[in-house]
Order: C-alpha cells, then sequence, then structure tokens
C-alpha cells in the first residue's frame, strides 16, 4: 500500500488549489481525478466538431487575489468587462467598469440612482467581505481573531455613519425586488439586478433574503475592483492550466482517470482512500473537494459518521436552476442594439423583475420556464481557438430549468432548447439560420458530466440557511469533519461557489493551522 | 379659550386592542386618557357585531390565543368579563375525499399522522421538540422593547447583552439551528422531517397566515413561531375562541380602561395630529374640533400616522423615505357567514370534534404556493387557502339556538386587482371562489347560508383603518422585524416628533391579537414620563 501524507478527492480548481497550498508546505500530496483531466467547472468540452466550450463556468468575476497569485496569474490588470442589459423594443442599458461605474442607455436620473444603488451595495458586501476569508467562527469558542473581524465590520458598518449602519442591518436580508423598486425606476436595469441576484439559487426576485446574492457577486473582484468581471488571455480554460500546472510545480502527484470509491477509516480516524480498481492508498489526511453529500453518503462508511450528522448531510438543499446552452456558430452573433465591442462582455436577459420572477415560479413545481432569463457570452472572441476561423462559440446560462423535470428531461429537453433558441431570436434576430449545432446541458446533465450533486455548481443552495456556521453543516463547517483527518474543499464550504479557489485556499489554511497547534 | 380647554395627560389615536392595552396601563399609571376610535365601536380589528339579526360575527380576528397571558392578569380582562374557551381538533380535507384530522394532544396527534405515515409520527416528535425549543427563545423577546444596536445608550447596550446570554443558553449547534430556522421558508423546514403532503401543508399554514409570502418564502418559518407562541390556559400552541366573539377582548379592555376613571369616544375620527414647536400637543378631529394632550400615542399603523396624520415638514426625510418604503401589502380577505345550521362534511366520520377546530382544504404546500402566485401577479387566488371556525359550536352566545357562525379566512387576496382598485363585482366574484370550494367538500352548504359579509383588503382598509388591508400593520420579514420595526432608529416606540408615540402592531413584536406592541409602548411612555411600572408584571417564560 503506498502512502501519501495528503490525498485531494477531486480535482477541481478548489481541489488544486488545496494540493497546491498543501504541495508548497512540504507535504506528500496525491490528487486524485475521476475524469480524464483536471479543472472541473474550468475544463472544456467539445460539443461540435471544430467547436468547444471553455469550461462550464464562462466568465471570472470571483477569483480570489491570493489565489491567483498562488497560481501565477499575471498581475497585470485584466481588462474589465461590460454587462450589457439587452432590451427586446429597444436600446439596451449598458453597465461599464466594475459593475457599472458608469452607465450608458439610461437616462442621467437613472444613472444617479443606479450609481447611489450600487454605492450602497458595494459598501454593504465590503462589510460582508471580510468573513468571506477566514473559516467561519466557532460558536461558543470564538477566537480573538474572530473578534477582531467582527469588531472591524462593526467599524465599518458606522464607519459612514449610523444611517449608514442603520440601512445594511435593514437591507441584508431583504428581497432584491424591494431594493430595486426602492432605487430604480427602468426595468432593464431592475431586471438585471434582479438576474444577478437570483444566478444559481433556487429563489426568485422576490422571495426574503434574495438581495444576499447580489450582495456575494458584489464581494467578488477582479484587479482589485470589486463587482468587476473579465475574460483570463486565452478563455476560461487557460484559468484550468494555471491551475494545474501550479499544481504541479508544487510537487503535486496528480492522477486523472482514477475514480475512488471509499474513503477509508476506523473507530473516527481516517486511514486513506479505495479506489474503483481495489487499490488502496494510505493517508493520514484526506481532503474531499468534491459535493459534501457524495463525500458522506457515498464515500464514508455510515458507521463511521453519528445519523444527526448523516440526516443534516441529507438535508442540504442542491438542485441546480441552471441549463447551459452552446450553440456553433457560422459567424460572431449581433445583438440588437449591442456595439460590436461589446459582446465580448456578459449579455443579460432579464427584461423585468416579473419577467424573473414568472421565469421563477414553474421552477417550484418542477416545471421549465418557457420565458427564460439568461446571461450569454461569446467565448470565442476571448478564446479564437474555440471555434474554426470566422465562426463562433456562444455561451448562455439559462434559467429557471429544474434539476428534477415533472416530465422527465429527455422529453422536456427538445422543447426547452427551442423555448431558448426563440429567445434567442428575439434579441438577435437570424441567429437562428447561422447555428451549426448545439448543445443543452440541464442540470441532470452537469451533475453527470462535473459529478456535482443535483447540477448545481455551488454545491449546496448558496441561501442564507446554508452559510457560514451552516455550510455546508454546522458539524463540518471549518473544513474539519466529525472523521478526523477528513477535510472539506469544495464550493459546498464556506464561502461558496463561483471561481474563487477560497474554499480550497481555507481548507488547507486550516490543515495547516491545525497541525501547528 | 385654549386655557379653558381639557388637556388630558394622553391622547390615545385609535381604539385598537393594542390603543386600549396602552390606554389601560396608562391610566392605571395615574395619567388622565383619552381614546379616539372613529368607528362606532372600538375594538379596531378585535371586535364583533351583529350585521344580521341574532348572529354576533368576529368580523376581522377569529381566534384568540396570541394575547398575552400576562396582561389578561395585570388588566384583569377575567374580571371584566373575557372568556378564552380552547378548542380541540382541525381537519384538513383532502381532495381524494380524505382527511387529516389535528388534536391538541400530542400522542392522539402522533397516531393521526401515523395514519398517513409512520415515519411522519416519528418525525413529528423530533420537529415538535425543535420547534418548542424555537419557541422558548422568542418569546422573552415579546414583551422587551427592542435595542438599538446603534444608540450605544446603555440600555441598549445591556440589552444587547442580556440577548446574547439568553442565546448562550443554547449549545452551540442548536444556535446554528436556530439561525437556520429563522432564515428558512416553511416548506425546506417541513422538508427536512415529513414527507407526506397533507401533513406538510397542515403544518405549513401558519407560516402563511397574514403574510404576503408563500410558503416556500425565506422567513416563512419564523412566521410559524409567530403564531405558534400563543398559550391558553397556560398550553403553549394552543387556540381557543373569546366567549361572545373576538369583541369580547375589547370589550373587556374598554371595561377596565373605564373602571379606572379612562375616557373614551367614539366616532371621533383624527384628521391630524397638532404640534407645537415640534412637539405633539394633541389632535385635530374631522370636523376641526381639538383634543388636546401632553402625550399623543397612536395605534394606527405607522404609514397612516406619518403619511396621513402628522405634517411632512415636523419629519426628516431618511424617516419619510423609510416610512413610504415600509411594506404593509394586505394578502387576506374575510367571509364571515350566518348559516341557519351546522354544514356537513360527508369526509369527517360523524360526530367527529375535528369540526370544532380549524378546517382547511388546501392539502399540499404546492397549492399553497400556487395560490401564493395568483397574489404575486395581482389576482385573488383561484384555488384560495381557507381557514374557516365555527365558533358557535362552543360558544352559543354568537347565534341563534341550532344556527351557527362561520368565519373564514381567506388567502390570497391582493390589495389591488392586477393594478386597479376592488370593484364590487369583484369581491362577488372573490366571494364565489371561496364559496364553491366549501360547497365541494360540503354539499347543501350554499342553501345553508343565511347572511354573508366579504371583506377584501380594500374593505379591511376602510373599516379598520389598516393601511391596504395588511392585518399585521407591516409585514413581518426580516427587515421589518425587531429593531427595524417600523422603521431602524425608531423601533422603541418613539417617533422624530417629540412626545407622539405608536402603540400598534406596526411597532415590535408585530400583528396578531398579542397586546405586546400597546404594554411594551406604555413601558417607553412611563420610562419617559419617569413614572414606575410596578403595576407592569414582567415577561415569564413559560415554556
Amino acid at each position: 500500500m503506498t502512502s501519501f501524507d495528503v490525498i485531494i478527492i477531486g480535482g477541481g480548481h478548489n481541489g488544486l488549489t488545496a494540493a497546491t497550498l498543501l504541495g508548497k508546505s512540504g507535504r506528500k500530496v496525491l490528487l486524485l481525478e475521476a475524469a480524464g483531466n483536471v479543472g472541473g467547472a474550468l475544463h472544456g468540452y467539445e460539443f461540435h466538431p471544430g467547436f468547444r466550450a471553455g469550461g462550464l463556468a464562462h466568465i471570472v468575476n470571483r477569483l480570489d487575489p491570493d489565489v491567483a497569485k498562488l497560481i501565477g496569474l499575471q498581475a497585470e490588470l485584466p481588462e474589465i468587462l461590460p454587462t450589457v442589459a439587452l432590451s427586446e423594443t429597444g436600446m439596451p442599458a449598458v453597465l461599464r467598469g466594475a459593475y457599472g461605474e458608469r452607465t450608458d442607455g439610461v437616462t442621467a436620473a437613472e444613472a444617479v440612482r443606479f450609481s447611489e444603488l450600487r454605492e450602497k451595495l458595494l459598501f454593504q458586501a465590503g462589510i460582508l467581505k471580510r468573513f468571506l476569508k477566514r473559516r467561519p467562527p466557532e460558536i461558543g469558542a470564538v477566537t480573538a481573531g474572530d473578534m477582531a473581524a467582527f469588531a472591524s465590520a462593526g467599524w465599518n458598518m458606522i464607519r459612514r455613519g449610523r444611517e449608514e449602519g442603520r440601512d445594511f442591518l435593514r437591507m441584508l436580508l431583504m428581497n432584491v425586488a424591494d431594493v430595486a423598486d426602492e432605487y430604480l425606476t427602468d426595468d432593464r436595469l431592475k431586471g438585471l439586478i434582479a438576474f444577478d441576484a437570483t444566478l444559481g439559487i433556487h429563489l426568485g426576485p422576490r422571495s426574503p433574503t434574495s438581495l444576499l446574492g447580489l450582495h456575494y457577486r458584489l464581494t467578488g473582484e477582479a484587479g482589485g475592483a470589486a463587482g468587476a468581471q473579465f475574460m483570463p488571455r486565452g478563455g476560461v480554460s487557460a484559468l484550468a492550466a494555471a491551475f494545474e500546472k501550479a499544481a504541479v510545480s508544487a510537487g503535486v502527484t496528480i492522477r486523472t482517470g482514477t475514480s475512488v470509491t471509499r474513503i477509508l477509516a476506523d473507530r473516527g480516524e481516517t486511514k486513506g482512500i479505495a479506489l474503483a480498481s481495489g487499490e488502496e492508498i494510505s493517508a493520514p489526511v484526506v481532503v474531499s473537494a468534491i459535493h459534501p453529500q457524495m463525500t458522506f453518503l457515498t464515500l464514508v462508511d455510515a458507521a463511521e459518521l453519528s445519523t444527526g450528522f448523516l440526516r443534516a448531510v441529507k438535508n442540504i438543499r442542491s438542485k441546480g436552476n441552471v441549463a447551459r446552452l452552446d450553440l456553433a456558430l457560422e459567424r460572431v452573433p449581433e445583438f440588437s442594439g449591442v456595439l460590436p465591442e461589446d459582446h465580448r462582455g456578459r449579455l443579460v436577459i432579464a427584461r423585468s423583475i416579473d419577467h424573473v420572477e414568472n421565469a421563477f415560479n414553474p421552477a417550484k413545481y418542477g416545471e421549465f420556464s418557457e420565458d427564460p432569463v439568461m446571461e450569454i457570452t461569446v467565448p470565442s472572441l476571448a478564446d479564437p481557438s474555440l471555434a474554426p476561423a470566422g465562426a463562433a462559440t456562444l455561451s448562455a446560462l439559462v434559467q429557471f430549468a429544474p434539476y428534477q423535470l415533472g416530465e422527465g428531461w429527455e422529453a422536456g429537453k427538445p422543447r426547452f432548447q427551442k423555448v431558448v433558441l426563440d429567445v434567442l431570436e428575439r434579441h438577435a434576430p437570424g441567429i437562428g439560420k447561422f447555428v451549426l449545432g448545439s448543445s443543452l446541458m440541464t442540470p441532470a446533465d452537469i451533475e453527470a458530466c462535473y459529478h456535482m450533486s443535483g447540477g448545481h455548481w455551488h454545491h449546496g443552495e448558496l441561501q442564507t440557511d446554508q452559510l457560514l456556521v451552516n455550510r455546508p453543516v454546522n458539524a463540518a463547517c471549518r473544513y474539519s469533519t466529525p472523521l478526523k483527518g477528513l477535510y472539506l474543499a469544495s464550493a459546498g464550504s464556506h464561502p461558496g461557489g463561483g471561481i474563487s479557489g477560497l474554499p480550497g485556499f481555507l481548507a488547507a489554511q486550516s490543515i495547516l493551522a491545525g497541525e501547528r497547534r | 379659550m385654549g386655557s379653558r380647554m381639557k388637556r388630558y395627560d394622553v391622547v390615545m389615536i385609535g381604539g385598537g386592542h393594542n390603543g386600549l392595552v396602552a390606554a389601560c396601563y396608562l391610566q392605571r399609571a395615574g395619567l388622565d386618557v383619552v381614546v379616539l376610535e372613529k368607528n362606532d365601536w372600538v375594538g379596531g380589528a378585535a371586535t364583533s357585531r351583529e350585521l344580521t339579526p341574532g348572529f354576533t360575527y368576529s368580523n376581522c380576528s377569529y381566534v384568540c390565543s396570541l394575547f398575552r397571558p400576562e396582561i389578561m392578569r395585570d388588566l384583569e380582562l377575567p374580571e371584566h368579563g373575557l372568556q378564552v374557551v380552547a378548542y380541540e381538533g382541525g381537519a384538513v380535507f383532502t381532495r381524494d375525499g380524505d382527511y387529516l384530522a389535528s388534536y391538541r394532544d400530542h400522542d392522539s396527534h402522533r397516531r393521526e399522522f401515523a395514519r398517513w405515515s409512520k415515519r411522519d409520527a416519528e418525525a413529528y416528535d423530533r420537529y415538535a421538540r425543535d420547534v418548542t425549543r424555537q419557541c422558548r427563545f422568542i418569546q422573552p423577546l415579546l414583551m422587551r422593547t427592542a435595542p438599538d444596536p446603534f444608540s450605544f445608550r446603555p440600555r441598549d447596550i445591556s440589552e444587547l447583552i442580556h440577548l446574547a446570554r439568553k442565546f448562550g443558553e443554547f449549545t452551540p449547534s442548536q444556535i446554528a439551528q436556530t439561525l437556520r430556522f429563522w432564515t428558512m421558508s416553511i416548506s425546506d423546514f417541513l422538508d427536512e422531517y415529513f414527507e407526506t403532503d397533507v401533513i406538510k401543508a397542515y403544518l405549513a399554514l401558519s407560516g402563511i397566515i397574514g403574510t404576503a409570502l408563500g410558503p416556500m418564502s425565506p422567513g416563512t418559518a419564523y412566521v410559524l413561531l409567530h403564531h405558534y407562541m400563543g398559550e391558553v390556559d397556560g398550553s403553549v400552541g394552543a387556540w381557543g375562541y373569546a366567549r361572545g366573539g373576538m369583541g369580547a377582548v375589547s370589550r373587556a379592555l374598554a371595561s377596565s380602561f373605564q373602571a379606572w376613571g379612562g375616557t373614551i369616544r367614539i366616532g371621533a375620527d383624527v384628521e391630524k395630529v397638532l404640534t407645537r414647536n415640534g412637539e405633539a400637543a394633541g389632535v385635530v378631529l374631522c370636523g376641526g374640533e381639538e383634543v388636546l394632550g401632553k402625550l399623543v400615542v397612536s395605534n394606527a399603523d405607522v404609514k397612516r400616522t406619518f403619511l396621513k396624520l402628522v405634517d411632512e415638514q415636523d419629519l426628516p426625510d431618511t424617516f419619510l423615505h423609510r416610512v413610504r418604503h415600509f411594506k404593509m401589502r394586505g394578502s387576506s380577505g374575510k367571509l364571515n357567514i350566518a348559516l341557519d345550521s351546522l354544514p356537513e362534511f360527508p369526509a369527517l366520520p360523524a360526530g367527529s370534534s375535528c369540526i370544532r377546530g380549524d378546517l382547511h382544504f388546501t392539502d399540499s404546500v404546492e397549492r399553497m404556493e400556487r395560490a401564493y402566485d395568483d397574489w404575486k401577479a395581482g389576482r385573488w387566488s383561484a384555488d384560495p387557502f381557507v381557514d374557516m371556525v365555527i365558533p358557535t359550536q362552543l360558544d352559543p352566545t354568537m347565534a341563534p339556538p341550532g344556527k351557527h357562525f362561520m368565519s373564514c379566512f381567506v388567502q390570497y387576496c391582493p390589495p389591488k386587482v392586477e393594478g386597479r382598485d376592488w370593484t364590487d363585482a369583484d369581491r362577488d366574484a372573490f366571494a364565489e371562489t371561496v364559496i364553491s370550494q366549501i360547497a365541494e367538500y360540503s354539499p347543501g352548504f350554499r342553501e345553508r347560508i343565511v347572511h354573508m359579509e366579504v371583506r377584501t383588503p380594500r374593505e379591511i382598509e376602510e373599516e379598520v383603518g389598516l393601511t391596504e388591508g395588511n392585518i399585521f400593520q407591516g409585514e413581518l420579514t426580516f427587515d421589518q422585524l425587531l429593531f427595524n420595526r417600523p422603521v431602524p432608529g425608531y423601533a422603541q416606540y418613539r417617533s422624530p416628533v417629540k412626545g407622539l408615540y405608536l402603540c400598534g402592531s406596526s411597532t415590535h413584536p408585530g400583528g396578531g391579537v398579542m397586546g405586546a406592541p400597546g404594554r411594551n409602548a406604555a413601558a417607553e411612555i412611563l420610562r419617559d414620563l419617569r413614572l414606575g411600572t410596578k403595576h407592569m408584571s414582567q415577561a415569564h417564560d413559560v415554556i
């Protein structure tokens, strides 16, 4: 039986981040990935002969600066891409700079209102942000560091006066629709923030706590600018390569195409893992960078865990709502009223708050929306290698498409694809004629393809009751688990999903801190 | 002339139950209080009226459980005629002709669950334990003024420390569970325990009554608690009927108030709050009469008070902005029905006690949520959720012998119909939706109807004065609870106008016939006047 200091299960970007950090500290690290290559949701796929998708994630907006440094991403300021709120009837509204430092296509008065709201939300996100890069505090054993974080959050809350502080506590758990109505009048902008707040989350804009989704987006940054988004040179796949390279140079042994079937444990202590081939590899520390439910419900012997813990794990809500559409296009698409260079940004179809809310309603009952909302990018503009010369790829994240469709996805998929193409046609007339091929991945497909339970890219709903000390469950919220030596490092852990690398980063840090103690 | 006019110590705007509770406490503390009520009867939404001969209607609120026992005792309400009759039972009718019965006794209830699912019956023990634990934490909060986290005054800081200590009595994992509970939807919460649709639907109803939220909205698990905190005769979570209808609560309060020398003026509609040098000095009634007072307390909701009764110029901009954006969207309607005989429900076994409690027809959470989708779109629910009771089975005083009064609380019912005002035709169509639903489960129901009163948010606003017909004087969402209710920085019953206070359900801890807002407001006023609160018993932990 071979042995390592640490075994990492899952070669997604969080697994790679944890591996790199632990490898750098001098440990002998083995990373095991079931797929043929590492990178997880950053890894691309060919969906039509000659056309590739960069990865499930199609834009980067929250890569942590320390993680970026760890993987050697250029320190130079990336180009910040615009967000375009498409309109069916007239001109789109465009947010330029970091989440709309400047707005185009709206009235001067509306631009002022948007900038006031943006300022307020960024301020509030700034308070929340300090909790994202630390382990969740341990209730009952709050450390000096935690106290300092609370004190500094408290200080920041009143830094701009009591009224801003009061507004923070008032708005924290509000719904995004009421906030949008309080500040804005333009349906395109209201629809956009309603969409951004609920993307990837099973909430409608009128559901209480939905504003938190927008706060979460605004805690992200690019090149030091909060709320900004960019595309790495060479596209998302280039990022996957950077993560892999960093791990390799940290001395991590990577084995792809290797499925872990069991985490070996004895009387509450982790001993190693067993592979599908029957091979066993021992290590005192195992880091699971895959979905927490897969970790505990399929890899660990139930006898090693308590009933209460298992019940809590089973209760994690993790059913995806987002489908991914890839189109192979004969030429670069043109959306009505959108400047050619703005096609490199993010195009959002969400006409109004009601549009988003009505798109959400069917998802509650296991139906897909007949008039979905979506965000679109044209990945081949950043990475021409994705499509043959002159041609283009289009990627759309479409919601709401429930993981479990009442009628079953086999029957529903062709119908849903038609619905999505009809919406696209309304905003980019004639686009249907240029479609050479397409691929629609429902949450069920995403689950199968990327090994994410429920096809949920956050590895668990990013809702208030599944955050901080309750992410993924209270007994495993600080990366260590009730099974000694087993750690969690996926997006299912604090602070959640998106290409940030933070769950992996924090998990590795807490392993290192634990050993020092 | 001003010098000859009587000047009261306190002028109370509105004689709802909270206004009366506050007035009672203030009068007992030695102040001279006048209550001004626009209607010809007191009680606000806790009222009984005879709209057809021989029948007493509980027009708005219809069951009594949340009313704080401490207040009942302090104000000697039983001596003033209040009697609460606990009731047993209830049923949810399912579409396939079966029913889920409910019983007050935990074990009987559990046996009924077992008839549907053994697993759910087992989960019920766990569920009851977990919810009771949450009640235990929330209950002591009700009868305290919410601390202001930004005031930095010693009193607020010590109150925050008190609450933190209270929280510290729980284990870390219980605290984590509490944080989840407070922000979850009732639907998600119930999914963690139960598998049977009708059981979940039955338990979910307390999470949505009176709120403009569906069972799948985060925060509705907390609303559940809001309805569970009640107690009748020391039995937590139990419900009862006030003998003689809900007006009996108000009559007892009025009688207690008058016994201590308080003045009630009915038919006195307040038009404006009078201010002198930025301080409240009394009110002007419609018709021009002035009623002067050293202090003015408003039992009206926060919007009515500050957007209609107070001059905008007396209020800071931020405050006004927040009052305007305070959410009080009506979500419920009501049918009050006089029946010439007891309706029959063939699904129930003959002689079942279940008919004496709440009866419902919504057998799945999905149907409830779809009913909410209609409300979001500005329509009343096509398949509404109805909470129906026939109190005359236990309280024969409300109808002639052999005849019955039935109260149907209906959700959801929007404050406007697709953006426009309600018409009488809309109201009739709304009533028809409800009646036909009942008739489906109770053959011959229509023929028993002698008289009916239909109330949409329009009627509730017109008569009771609740803005948009919101029965809680403001939604119970996080941004409008505790130190945020009704306005951050003004959650301690005081207002930007010196000498003007709020005491209605717009303030902490919110709606329901609970009396806590009125009591807490009285406590703050007495504190400002440096009068003791000896005659006010402190909150006790009951569980």
